[in-house]
């Protein structure tokens, strides 16, 4: 019964979407105010029956329903309640579903927090994310419905969750790359809907800002969570590998921070209008791309939904549609003659400019190696493989020139900057940040020339920062006076600045200084990492809810003390008969420690050991929070507030007058 | 219908091989250790799901690495050992493509991008740039203050 | 018009794309074709199952025929084996390369379901595999009369594949002029 209701509930939101997309529309393209103002209700309503479905099919997962198919491929019943829950997600029909919902959300959010927009502009945006909703969901309806039965022929039991899904990761990772995904869809929305109108000025801006870095925010950390979990979860210690379906999760947010630094000079300026329209297009079209990519089977990836390429078919059309009647829109409506607004070679513009060259240089790069195999096999030229060493090799180089451009951004000035004065400004920064790159890395074992430049440019980023900060809060009566001064929105640019320093001390670190030992060990022998001893132990049985196992208790000491007791264990899990190594981490803010057990070598109780000692590689995830933080922050901002009444007011006049 | 199965049974192989496998090889040298790790990382496991053979676990992984280490082992160079491979498996196996006729285009691609790239900012900066010397229709004076008010303007924000 | 005209460029590298990606739709990117493809097959010396000599290239070069690798622990072996002694019945030759498998169970298996094979090969460590580009069993090869390698099929060898991929090609090298005036 309650599958019914959730199939039932999606058709209605289906519909639902389906007049959102074409009513309210056609009534800004007629100035119909009565059918523009049914928009808002119906993005609600889209949500209501959206969420009834989606709560419909955790109620198939929890009460272990495997008369609908997904729960009997995708769950059991000796599955712990909350990964029956987060189940719902791990797997191609129930993540559409969630993709939906968090479309509904993001719908809903923008036609109710946007009492200040015009409505013929609101009709709009909420037209284009009605679109967007009848793509999704008529995909599922037609190809992908979760609420499929097993009638008759229901099994007893379950396949059971992938076991490396059964973990509190699968449970925030993609709805926060969601939260990403479809965000960016609100900024496209925005974009349409100025093409649309013909008009694109500074307040279309104004009102994609916050929305765009929120979105941004929740990409930045919904990737930071796929990364950790890779590292922690599957046992070998690395936590990026240039996977295509990773791929398509960073592109989206390499042509977001573009995107959001382009709307920074748009904004303030009136500036690059037809490049950040182009970038807000351009980054919904790389989430789409990468559902595309995830679930069509065109790519080789571990991480691939198992689909088949008629629904390939679907996403393909859907995305055409989307993505080449945007760019149509684009090169018809898009200003052709560029503002008459001028910035010198030397100005924050400029270096914004330069921002979104090495970002969009970036994505390309990736986008062009990603499916690079593809176009090769398609030319019929052979079969090819690009991975690490490739992206590695072309990827790190760009983001090192980008660095230097960071340092003298938050610091520069707009329109007209001179160097003289970045000089005086950033002389005593520029010689200390030469100091730490010379110094700090002594202060490891080894000496590293990457390393020293990885610190002396993020040194550069931060004392710059201070620099600027200091400057502003100098005028006032005190320093907490000062302080309060402080916008968010430069808050959220400070914090977000300083974690990417921190990110990229971080991957550089544990890249260059990560040392890793595979040997055989059997419990009473002890291997020295970088001055800790690892010492085995004893090899014990487990049990846990749903597995079986052999756990290695190891004890890590450091000069006599000791710094860590780490289990790793070698499970296997009862339902499926899967085996999988758990490693056993001890994480600090300046190194881990990391071990995993590989195979049973002999019969005296020998395994293969892996032993990892990674310094800073934390840096590198807390930066990605930051980031997210920092963009958080921004949208505090009092401007976004103070528009509601200064808007309003116009907003009767751009109603008549367009 | 049979390749949907098909898939759902590649996507329940899929956690086998995506395990961590540790191999115990003992070298002769602590140079070639470092390399056998560097190429387990290139090369890529003919079999799995976009996996290199350094991870996965798949039985030819095994063998592949077994390969490697008898082949450094025997003197071989790093170019020898990889065209080895290839010439058994294909390109394929390789994940840092060779720098040939036709991986030319992948290899470059990011130079050229980052070429037109900076063509396009100088020409940017430069049009911008004349923007400014032309005449904006204001008096010199009222430039002055109007600057003046932008960047104290700007200072506050 | 100039500056119009450059704001179509993003949908013209879209609509390239998009090509590609809809020709992607039909490709399996899983699937390898052998980089042996026209080359020979290479050297080897190995034993021969159930029978002491050792078996090398130039014993089976000579005619168009096929080499199946398989082993006991394959599950799909089993499955396409059946098959096979079909095929062998009709006459075709057939040589197996019995794969990192083990000499008792590989002789059980074949005397419960039948020996297509004109000789099996036993490749113990896998050393020919490697040499062969194998990755997983099965994998069937056609070598024609010189010895070349002119194609593989990874996967089980059915009806459908038999005639529509393998025979047709069989029958094409069977016929063909062998330098130096060898019979077929």
């Amino acid at each position: 019964m309650i599958p019914e209701i959730g199939h039932f509930a999606l058709i209605i939101g289906f519909s639902l979407s389906l007049v959102l997309a074409t009513v309210p529309a056609w009534g800004a393209w007629r100035r119909n105010s009565r059918a523009m103002a049914l928009a808002p209700g119906l993005a609600v309503g889209m949500l209501v029956f959206v969420s009834i479905s989606f709560i419909c099919l955790c109620v198939a997962f929890l009460q272990d329903d495997f008369s609908v198919k997904v729960v009997a491929s995708n769950s059991n019943s000796l599955l712990p309640p909350i990964y029956k829950f987060s189940a719902v997600w791990g797997n191609h029909e129930g993540s559409l579903l969630l993709w939906a919902l968090i479309l509904s959300f993001w719908t809903a959010a923008v036609a109710l927090f946007s009492s200040q927009l015009p409505l013929l502009m609101l009709s709009r945006v909420l037209s284009v994310m009605g679109v967007i909703g009848v793509g999704f969901l008529s995909f599922m309806l037609l190809t992908s419905n979760p609420f499929a039965r097993l009638l008759p022929g229901t099994p007893a039991d379950g396949n059971d969750l992938n076991p490396l899904l059964q973990d509190p990761g699968l449970i925030i990772h993609p709805p926060l790359l969601y939260m990403g995904y479809v965000g960016f869809s609100v900024a496209f929305a925005f974009a349409i809907a100025a093409l649309l109108g013909g008009r694109l000025d500074a307040s279309w801006a104004r009102w994609s800002r916050p929305w765009t870095n929120v979105a941004w925010a929740f990409l930045t950390l919904g990737i930071m969570l796929g990364s950790w979990w890779a590292y922690y979860e599957l046992g070998w210690g690395g936590w990026w590998f240039w996977d295509p379906v990773e791929n398509a999760s960073f592109m989206p947010w390499l042509a977001g921070t573009a995107l959001i630094h382009s709307l920074a000079a748009t904004e303030k300026r009136g500036l690059f209008k037809s490049w950040t329209v182009l970038l807000a297009i351009f980054a919904f079209s790389l989430s789409l791309l990468g559902t595309f990519l995830v679930r069509s089977g065109v790519l080789t990836s571990v991480h691939a939904f198992a689909t088949d390429p008629a629904r390939g078919l679907f996403i393909l059309i859907f995305l055409a549609f989307v993505v080449g009647g945007s760019l149509t829109l684009y090169a018809l409506r898009a200003p052709a003659v560029s503002s008459r607004v001028s910035f010198e070679w030397v100005s924050r513009e400029s270096l914004i400019l330069c921002n979104n060259v090495v970002f969009l240089v970036a994505t390309l790069t990736v986008l062009f190696g990603t499916l690079f195999p593809l176009i090769m096999d398609a030319l019929g030229a052979g079969k090819y493989s690009v991975g690490p060493p490739y992206f590695n090799a072309v990827f790190v180089p760009l983001m090192a020139l980008l660095v230097p451009f960071m340092g003298l951004g938050p610091v520069s000035r707009w329109k007209r900057d001179s160097t003289r004065r970045w000089q005086s400004e950033l002389a005593i920064p520029t010689v200390v940040a030469l100091l730490c790159g010379l110094t700090l890395p002594l202060l490891h074992a080894q000496y590293n020339v990457w390393v020293a430049l990885a610190v002396a440019l993020s040194a550069w980023l931060l004392l710059g920062l201070l620099r600027d900060l200091w400057h502003r809060v100098r005028g006032a009566a005190s320093l907490t006076a000062g302080l309060r001064r402080i916008t968010p929105s430069y808050w959220g640019m400070f914090v977000a600045h300083l974690g990417f320093a921190a990110c990229v001390t971080g991957v550089v670190a544990t890249s260059q200084y990560n040392i890793e030992h595979d040997l055989k060990m059997t419990p009473g022998d002890t291997e020295v990492i970088a001055g800790y001893e690892f010492h085995f132990v004893e090899l014990v049985p487990a049990r846990g809810p749903n597995f079986v196992a052999d756990e290695a208790r190891f004890e890590v000491t450091r000069n006599g003390e000791v710094v860590a007791q780490l289990a790793p264990q070698k499970r296997r899990y009862l339902a499926s008969g899967q085996v999988m190594t758990e490693a056993a981490i001890d994480d600090g803010l300046f190194r881990d420690l990391f071990v995993a057990m590989g195979e049973p070598i002999g019969q005296d109780g020998a395994w293969a050991m892996r032993l990892h000692y990674k310094p800073m590689v934390r840096w590198m995830w807390l930066g990605a929070i930051m980031m997210a933080l920092g963009a958080f922050t921004t949208v505090l901002d009092k401007r976004y507030r103070r528009m509601r009444s200064a808007v309003s007011a116009q907003a009767g006049e751009a109603l008549h007058g367009t | 219908m049979m390749t949907r199965a098909l898939y759902l049974i590649l996507l329940l192989l899929v956690p086998a091989t995506a395990l961590a496998v540790i191999e115990t090889y003992e070298f002769s040298d602590p140079e070639l250790e470092l390399r056998y790790r560097q190429l387990s990382l290139e090369l890529r496991c003919p079999k799995c799901q976009n996996q290199n053979i350094a991870d996965s676990n798949a039985p030819i992984s095994q063998d592949l690495r077994k390969l490697l280490y008898q082949q450094l082992e025997a003197g071989a160079d790093d170019e020898e050992i990889l065209d080895y491979m290839v010439a058994r498996y294909g390109e394929f196996v390789r994940y840092r493509p060779r720098y040939d006729g036709v991986t030319a285009v992948l290899w470059l691609a990011p130079v050229f991008l980052l070429l037109a790239g900076i063509v396009l900012a100088l020409m940017t900066l430069r049009s911008r740039r004349k923007n400014a010397l032309q005449p904006s229709g204001l008096s010199m004076a009222d430039e002055e203050e109007l600057r003046s008010l932008l960047d104290k303007t700007e200072k506050r924000s | 018009m100039a500056p119009r005209l450059k704001l179509f460029l993003p949908l013209l590298i879209f609509a390239v794309m998009a090509i590609f990606l809809f020709r992607g739709l039909s490709l399996d990117p899983q699937a390898l074709p052998s980089a042996l493809i026209d080359q020979p097959l290479p050297e080897f010396s190995l034993p021969v199952l159930g029978q002491e000599r050792l078996i090398q290239r130039q014993d089976i070069v000579g005619e168009a025929a096929l080499l199946n690798v398989w082993a006991t622990w394959c599950v799909s072996c089993r499955v396409e084996h059946p098959y096979l002694v079909q095929i062998g019945a009709g006459g075709i030759p057939i040589y197996g390369i019995n794969y990192k498998d083990e000499d008792a169970a590989a002789q059980r298996w074949l005397t419960e379901l039948g020996d297509p094979y004109r000789a099996n090969i036993v490749d113990r460590e896998g050393t020919l595999g490697l040499d062969l580009g194998v990755y997983g069993a099965p994998e069937t090869y056609l070598v024609d009369a010189n010895g070349v390698i002119r194609y593989r099929h990874v996967g089980v060898v059915d009806e459908r594949v038999w005639l529509t991929i393998l025979q047709p090609l069989y029958q094409q090298l069977k016929v063909e002029v062998v330098p130096g005036g060898v019979d077929g």
